[in-house]
């Protein structure tokens, strides 16, 4: 009985999706303010219908629900309960449940938070999402239920995937999905600024924080994905260019341009045009990366989907949402009105640079990512590219992109002082050329002049982030009166992440070491100065599964280390093996030990690996994400609409 | 020209130039880098390049898996069950490598046909078949079908 009232909720949201994006398109267009005021509530009780579906998901799951399809091909009675809760979205059907809900927590939050718009510009902005909102809903009604009854019930469920029994994994795709279906905001406003024939820079203030909000959930998404599949999945690899990651990475770099082009629009008026097309192909590319992620046109870990219907379903719901933006950008763009004029050294320079590199990495993504599976599409072959290609279309791009970052935010708007900006980052310079020639001397490695080069960029990029505090300290101990804006501040932290994020890459890249090796229990191996002792291989028993367990000792320079327990464990219920790597964590390094194969006599293949700076390529995620938390939460969101307006159209009398 | 102008002209060209290297980097970068798919059958008829990096995949074949002792490497067959490749691979294996299991293998053709893999990849299912391998088993069933009818 219970599931069916999931089954019910999802329809009566179906038909309220419906309700409305009819009463806030058509509404808005009508002029009509009775059908704008039920645009609002229709679309939170829409929004609560999911979040009651997904209630019900969540609820059979943990009473353990075997009856209920979904239920029993993704649960177990041994699973501990919070993975009963986390199964939820651990395959197809649930996942989409889970897309959908996150949409309704975005619907309900814009519901809340656009009381200070105007009426009809709101109505627009839920009208578009409750049409995204009807597409999905229908797809999942139509092609995947997820509360299919199976009769007669299962006796035991079949198991949750081993993988996906993670802490990181469990939330790894919510906080995707928050990101991806937060481009749906900045879609709907822009869809919504088209419809209305007005984009400017009060509309950018608008769709700021929101988008802002949406990439940092992005870029935490992919920091735990990545950091996810360095420990449980890749044998120490944290980013294999699999057109799974591809999937969310170029929704990221069209969202980083987006973010950064609107803040030309809100503070010059200028970029309009631009920053509306980012706003539609970010979201069709977090479309699309739903499609390859579930559609499995992809045989990876994350494809769950074998049925080709709903595949062609998601390929013509993309066909219609960015056919229909796009028709509708091409017929309202020309009519809208050109921002303010710039030279050519000033910051909207700086920033349209920045947007042309990050779209140039997102379709060099995009190219390597589609072509392969057109091409076997269209029965030409079957081929791949892998890192090689990625990496070497991406360290070009990315070496004059990060020289940019470091310039950007020094240079003025609209007539930039070539002098004036050398003087400020003078000693940032100096730093960045200090840090690489170091860097160059000391290191004797394979890629030394690849590392030199990280080096320097990182350094480069880290202490041009740090000038805007530093010389906001220095002024407020000298008692004079000094301010840095959250904005700002936000800026500084996410470039600083970029920083760190290179110097990781970097770092681990080139001085990493990684070896395969035989050993016998007692047998004591060298591993870039780490002495590890294989102690021997013992049965370990744990909630639902069996494991076999190794034990090394390790010491540095005659310091112990403690010991790590490297595990191969065995799920009976799937008779799946996973393998659990033993990492010894610093901020400085990681010890990774992982177990290979048992050979002969008692012998085991392992892998050892010293990773130095790995932490970092997260820890520069973190910052980045920080940084969108500093710049969302700036004073000037949080103001009243009147103070917003005025103040924006004198941005458009002085452009 | 007016400065407006100007600027435009300066832009639009800044934007072409940088469109235009990245195009080029981008397609000489892919054409360096296709990586090519092969099934052992089209390997015997001499598809694959000798020296060049390719993919190939098929199962395990039954009983042929062999341990060098005291070293990572170990030699196999890969079959499609129409043609066989034997591959010699140094280094850990996948979990779910087993005789039988459809793998993917990445690596280089020597000339005395021996195939030399740096990767080994088997999926985390344990009843997973790579849709190539499935397709190429399928094929030559029907091809041995086909042949022992007349």
């Amino acid at each position: 009985m219970i599931p069916e009232l999931g089954h019910l909720a999802l329809i009566l949201a179906l038909c309220l999706a419906a309700l409305q994006a009819w009463f806030g398109i058509v509404g808005a267009q009508r002029g009509d303010a009775v059908w704008m005021a039920a645009v609002r509530p229709a679309a939170m009780v829409q929004s609560l219908f999911v979040l009651a579906a997904f209630a019900v998901l969540a609820y059979s799951f943990l009473i353990s629900d075997f009856s209920v399809q979904y239920v029993a091909e993704n649960s177990n009675v041994l699973l501990p309960w919070p993975y009963k809760i986390t199964a939820v979205w651990g395959a197809h059907e649930g996942s989409l449940l889970l897309w959908v809900s996150v949409l309704g927590l975005w619907t309900l939050a814009v519901s809340f938070f656009s009381r200070h718009l105007p009426q009809e510009f709101a109505a627009r902005v839920l009208g578009v999402m409750g049409l995204v909102s009807l597409g999905f809903l229908l797809f999942m009604l139509t092609t995947s239920d997820p509360f299919t009854r199976l009769l007669p019930a299962a006796e035991q469920g079949r198991d949750l995937n081993p993988i996906l029994q993670d802490p990181a994994m469990a939330i790894h795709p919510p906080m995707l999905y928050t990101g991806y279906v937060g481009f749906s905001v900045a879609f709907a406003f822009a869809v919504a600024a088209l419809l209305g024939g007005r984009m400017d820079a009060v509309w950018a203030r608008w769709s700021r924080p929101w988008t802002l909000i949406a990439w940092l959930f992005l870029t935490f998404g992919i920091t735990l994905g990545s950091w996810w599949s360095y420990y449980e999945l890749g044998w120490g690899g944290w980013w294999f260019w699999d057109p799974v990651e591809n999937a969310s990475f170029m929704p990221w770099l069209v969202g980083t341009a987006l973010v950064h082009s609107l803040a030309v629009t809100e503070k010059r008026g200028a970029f309009k045009n631009w920053t509306a097309l980012l706003a539609i192909a970010a979201f069709s590319l977090s479309l699309l990366g739903t499609f390859l992620v579930r559609s499995g046109v992809l045989i990876s870990v994350h494809s769950f989907a074998s049925d080709p219907k709903r595949g062609i379903f998601i390929l013509g719901m993309i066909g219609v949402f960015v056919g229909a933006a796009l028709t509708l950008y091409a017929w309202r763009a020309p009519t809208l009105v050109r921002g303010g004029s710039f030279q050519p050294f000033s910051r909207e320079t700086l920033l349209l640079l920045n947007n042309i590199f990050l779209v140039v990495a997102a379709a060099s993504v995009l190219l390597g990512t589609l072509y392969p599976l057109l091409m076997d599409a269209f029965g030409l072959g079957q081929l791949s590219v892998g890192p090689p290609y990625f990496d070497s279309v991406f360290i070009p791009v990315m070496l004059p992109f990060f020289i940019l970052i470091g310039i950007g935010p020094f240079v003025r708007w609209k007539h930039g002082d070539v002098s004036l900006t050398t003087r400020t980052l003078r000693m940032a310079g100096i730093a960045a050329l200090l840090a690489g020639a170091v860097s160059l001397v000391l290191v004797h490695a394979e890629d030394g002049l690849m590392l030199a080069a990280g080096v320097l960029l990182a350094a480069w990029t880290g202490s041009s982030a740090l000038v805007e505090p530093w010389n906001w300290w220095r002024r407020r101990r000298e008692g004079r009166h000094g301010s840095l804006s959250r904005a700002t501040l936000g800026m500084c932290a996410a470039h600083f992440g970029a920083a760190l994020l290179v110097l990781g890459i970097s770092v681990t890249s080139v001085l990493g070491v990684e070896q395969d090796l035989v050993v016998k229990p007692g047998q004591t191996v060298e591993v870039a100065g780490y002495k590890f002792d294989f102690v021997g291989v013992q049965d370990v028993q744990g909630p639902n599964y069996t494991a076999r367990q190794g034990t090394f000792q390790v010491s540095h320079k005659g310091r112990d280390l403690g010991s790590m327990s490297p595990e191969k464990r065995e799920f009976a219920s799937i008779g799946n093996e996973t393998t659990e790597a033993a990492i010894d964590p610093g901020l400085f390094r990681d010890l990774y030990v992982a177990l290979g194969n048992p050979l002969d006599a008692g012998a085991w293949s392992v892998r050892i690996q010293y990773k130095p700076l790995v932490r970092f390529i997260w820890l520069g995620g973190l910052f980045m994400m920080l940084g969108g938390l500093l710049a969302a939460s700036d004073r000037r969101y949080r103001r009243g609409a009147r103070a917003e307006i005025a103040e924006a159209a004198m941005v458009s009398e002085r452009a | 020209m007016t400065p407006a102008r100007y600027r435009r002209l300066f832009a639009v060209l800044f934007v072409l130039a940088g469109v235009g290297v990245a195009t080029v980097l981008g397609l000489t970068a892919f054409r360096k880098n296709i990586l090519y798919y092969y099934t052992p059958a089209q390997v015997a008829s001499g598809a694959a390049e000798p020296g060049r990096p390719f993919r190939m995949g098929g199962l395990v074949a039954m009983g042929s898996v062999q341990h060098v002792p005291d070293s990572l490497t170990v030699h196999f067959v890969l079959t499609d069950m129409q043609k066989s490749v034997p591959i010699t691979y140094t280094g850990i294996l996948p979990d779910l490598f087993r005789e039988g299991q459809g793998i993917v293998v990445h690596g280089v053709l020597g000339d005395d046909g021996r195939f030399t893999a740096d990767e080994v990849l088997a999926k985390h299912d344990q009843k997973y078949m790579p849709p190539e391998v499935a397709a190429a088993i399928k094929k030559a069933q029907q091809q041995e079908a086909a042949t022992s009818k007349p």
